[in-house]
């Protein structure tokens, strides 16, 4: 019978540009030792073992299987995910299936990249295909800068606008003591800093951390029983694009994204028709900082054009009316595997009101969590305090 | 009651040694367009979600599931890759189902492990830190396991070479196998050795293919078709990593992955209500070992299972009708393709290596080093 799944336990490491005194295992440990403790559960209690990343950033095959003693699974059921950039929100989806479909009821999911082990950008760049065009691709850089140019191009948004999106993730992140970069900075500082593609400079693009997140799901029977402080998640959308992707649009084509596909879905199934008046916050994987004002427009948060709009009337801030990534978002933190387990962490962070120095100033009932990696995938989780 | 989740329709390419004329995205295309073809199913309008199965080392590509949207139907739609063994994507294809989120699931594998050289892939897939720099592959621990089993219990070679016999032999029946072979128990021990006790023929060779299965909700599934195979018992399991924690006599998380499948489709003598067994056995010595693992003999009794008949086409439990992996199935493939020759053996498509009167499978898949991780599928034949 299908069970209504519930997160019950988060956990993360500390972000960084480094850490020389862990290996992978240990620590994905200290991320999964933080959730069993959050979630008052030892291994025992645990049936199913999920977990994602991408496995050239450290050289890992089959690493599931090499780090049992470190995850837990030795004895446990369990398996792998891989989706790329997604990969993180996919690892929680995923484990939500596990739960969800009846065959188990407690399932650790834990997300993680260690970038320190090798050049994040070499290894991006072989999701390209061999024969076509990898010769020429970029890592992640050169499809972030195209997605941004577009969003100036089409929307009269400036590059100060970017700017203001990357000081308040600063601000954020100022107050998240797990955040990898965690400088005040102004608007200022941020334009002055070096460009790396145009239109994007240092500041403008995410770092490469090294950390790890960990959840525990439960179905709703055990949820009950775990925690007072069940998040409940209600649904989630997966849409993936062609490898060709949705980078370009040419004049006279209807814009369609997966972030489009994904918001008009999850919404309609959910029947939420003002999401910016019925959702209360959004850690979304923002990997740029054009991105962030462009996706609230795709997602259907806002109308087009209307994204940098919202940032400069301050609506996005921690303390605004829609506050976006108040853990300082993906702009200062990104361990890829991790990114999208961590937004999920975040935003249930947030409905439990245990985000500490950067929760949100409103009330939060509903949250909503985004994944973003591939040839412009998406995943997206509706994230709730109530079941009904 | 919850709906039972139903195997369709399922498809494979021929297993080569290498298919230098195919892109990664035609194999798929390949098994893609014959489930289209015995369905009749539009991937846009009936296809709720694709599940993939592939590796990034094995594709040398970071997201190896990069150009599946492109042949699966799924750009704007929903894919997402399970990176282990094939058997462990259709379960997460079951799974989509029975969480009641999708109705239709297609679950597709490829690999093509001509492209590169898999010991140094099985190598990266080694503890970094004590272990990878000793140069172990899985052929190497395998050797270690093999001799670990065979000394404990007294198999011998000969009983070995026998599954290669049987496997090689039963490929000759079936058109997508690589490598059917008449061989004999001499050919199999003389042939040239890779690592004692392990000969050429006694490991499966390399390969190259792609798997595709069908999955839908009990209901769609007996109107798709009138010869559903229902999934009736899953259950999987991680063993440890290092090979020193581990008793390699024995096969503890194949033991735990079979007891859960079996609970779960309520089968209490697998000896006797199992008709056939389709199981991943990348050495020769794995099937007998893995045997013991799914319950069918007594510890070390692996041997005298072989030595008896009973595993043979002709005997009361045959095992890899198809020629298993060793007639050649490409590794990440391999347990997709197993549950998808158990499916055909329950529908009774299976031509000249049809086990007569088939009813209930077992579909085996494993990953990791000397079959750290194992998932057992049960299947039930449906329809009349």
């Amino acid at each position: 019978m299908p069970q209504r799944v519930a997160i019950v336990g988060i956990g993360q490491t500390r972000h960084t540009s480094r850490r020389p005194d862990v290996n992978d295992g240990e620590l994905i440990n200290e991320a999964v030792s933080a959730a069993l403790a959050d979630a008052q559960l030892t291994m025992k209690d645990i049936e199913t073992v999920i977990i994602g990343n991408m496995e050239f950033f450290e050289g890992h095959h089959l690493n599931d299987a090499m780090l049992v003693d470190y995850t837990g699974a030795r004895g446990k059921s369990g398996f792998k995910m891989n989706t790329g950039g997604t990969v993180g929100t996919m690892n929680v989806i995923s484990g939500w299936y596990n739960v969800a479909s009846g065959l188990f009821d407690t399932c650790l999911v834990i997300g993680w990249e260690k970038h320190d082990e090798a050049p994040t950008t070499s290894c991006i760049t072989t999701i390209t295909d061999p024969a076509i065009d990898r010769p020429y691709a970029v890592g992640a850089l050169s499809g972030l800068a195209i997605i941004s140019m577009n969003y100036m191009t089409r929307t009269g948004c400036k590059v100060e606008h970017a700017a203001m999106v990357r000081a308040q993730a600063s601000e954020n992140a100022s107050r998240n003591p797990n955040a990898h970069v965690r400088d005040r900075l102004s608007v200022e500082d941020i334009l002055k800093a070096r460009m790396v593609v145009y239109p994007l400079n240092l500041y403008f693009l995410c770092p490469t951390s090294v950390g790890a997140c960990a959840t525990v799901l439960a179905s709703e029977v055990k949820a009950n029983k775990i925690t007072k402080k069940p998040v409940w998640i209600k649904d989630h959308v997966t849409v993936h694009s062609d490898y060709s992707g949705a980078l370009f649009t040419f004049p006279g084509e209807t814009r369609e994204t997966s972030h489009m596909v994904a918001g008009r879905k999850l919404f309609q199934r959910n029947h939420i028709t003002k999401p910016i008046r019925e959702i209360q916050v959004f850690e979304m994987y923002d990997p740029c900082a054009f991105v962030q004002m462009s996706w609230l427009e795709d997602f259907g948060i806002c109308g087009e054009g209307e994204g940098w709009r919202l940032v400069e009337k301050g609506v996005t801030a921690r303390e605004g009316e829609f506050p976006v990534c108040p853990s300082g978002g993906v702009l200062c933190t990104n361990a890829i595997g991790d990114s999208g387990t961590l937004r999920v962490a975040e935003a249930a962070l947030q409905i439990r009101g245990d985000a500490g120095e950067h929760q949100v100033t409103r009330d939060v009932k509903t949250a909503l969590a985004s994944g973003y990696g591939g040839s412009y995938w998406t995943d997206l989780l509706l994230l709730s305090k109530t079941l009904d | 009651m919850p709906q039972r989740v139903g195997i369709v329709a399922v498809a494979q390419t021929k297993y080569e040694a290498a298919k230098p004329r195919q892109h990664l995205s035609d194999l798929v295309l390949e098994v893609t367009d014959k489930i289209l073809e015995e369905t009749g199913i539009s991937l846009i309008d009936d296809v709720d979600s694709v599940v993939s199965c592939s590796q990034d080392h094995w594709d040398g590509r970071t997201i190896s599931s990069m150009p599946i949207p492109d042949v699966t139907g799924s750009h704007l739609r929903d894919e997402s890759k399970v990176a282990g063994d094939g058997a462990y994507a259709v379960l997460y294809g079951m799974m989509h189902i029975l969480s009641g989120h999708h109705d239709i699931v297609l679950v597709v594998s490829h690999c093509s492990e001509s492209q590169t050289d898999g010991r140094i892939i099985e190598n990266c897939a080694i503890d970094h830190i004590y272990h990878r720099m000793l140069g172990l592959d899985f052929l190497s621990c395998a050797a270690m396991q093999a001799n670990r089993y065979m000394h404990k219990y007294g198999i011998s070679r000969e009983q070995c070479a026998k599954v290669v016999v049987k496997n090689r032999g039963n490929a000759k029946n079936n058109p997508y196998a690589q490598a059917p072979a008449k061989l004999s128990l001499e050919d199999v021990l003389n042939s040239s050795m890779l690592a004692f006790p392990i000969t050429a023929l006694d490991a499966k060779p390399a390969s190259d293919g792609a798997c595709a299965i069908l999955l839908a909700k009990e209901d769609k599934a007996k109107k798709l078709t009138d010869k559903p195979v229902w999934i009736k018992g899953v259950g999987n399991c991680y063993d440890a990593h290092f090979l020193g924690d581990r008793d390699l006599s024995a096969c503890d998380s194949l033991v735990s992955a079979s007891k859960r499948a079996y609970e779960m489709a309520s089968i209490t003598n697998p000896g006797k209500e199992i008709d056939l067994v389709e199981m991943s056995e990348m050495f020769s010595y794995q099937e007998l070992l893995w045997m013991e693992g799914l319950g069918f003999c007594d510890r070390g009794e692996g041997g005298h299972l072989i030595d008896s008949g009973t595993t043979q086409m002709e005997g009361n439990l045959p095992v890899n009708p198809s020629g298993g992996l060793l007639s050649g199935v490409p590794v990440t493939v391999a347990g997709m393709s197993r549950v998808a020759e158990a499916a055909l053996q329950l529908q009774g498509k299976c031509g000249d290596r049809q086990v007569p009167e088939a009813k209930i499978a077992i579909a085996h898949g494993t990953a990791g080093v000397c079959g750290q991780m194992h998932c057992v599928l049960v299947l039930e034949k449906g329809g009349k």
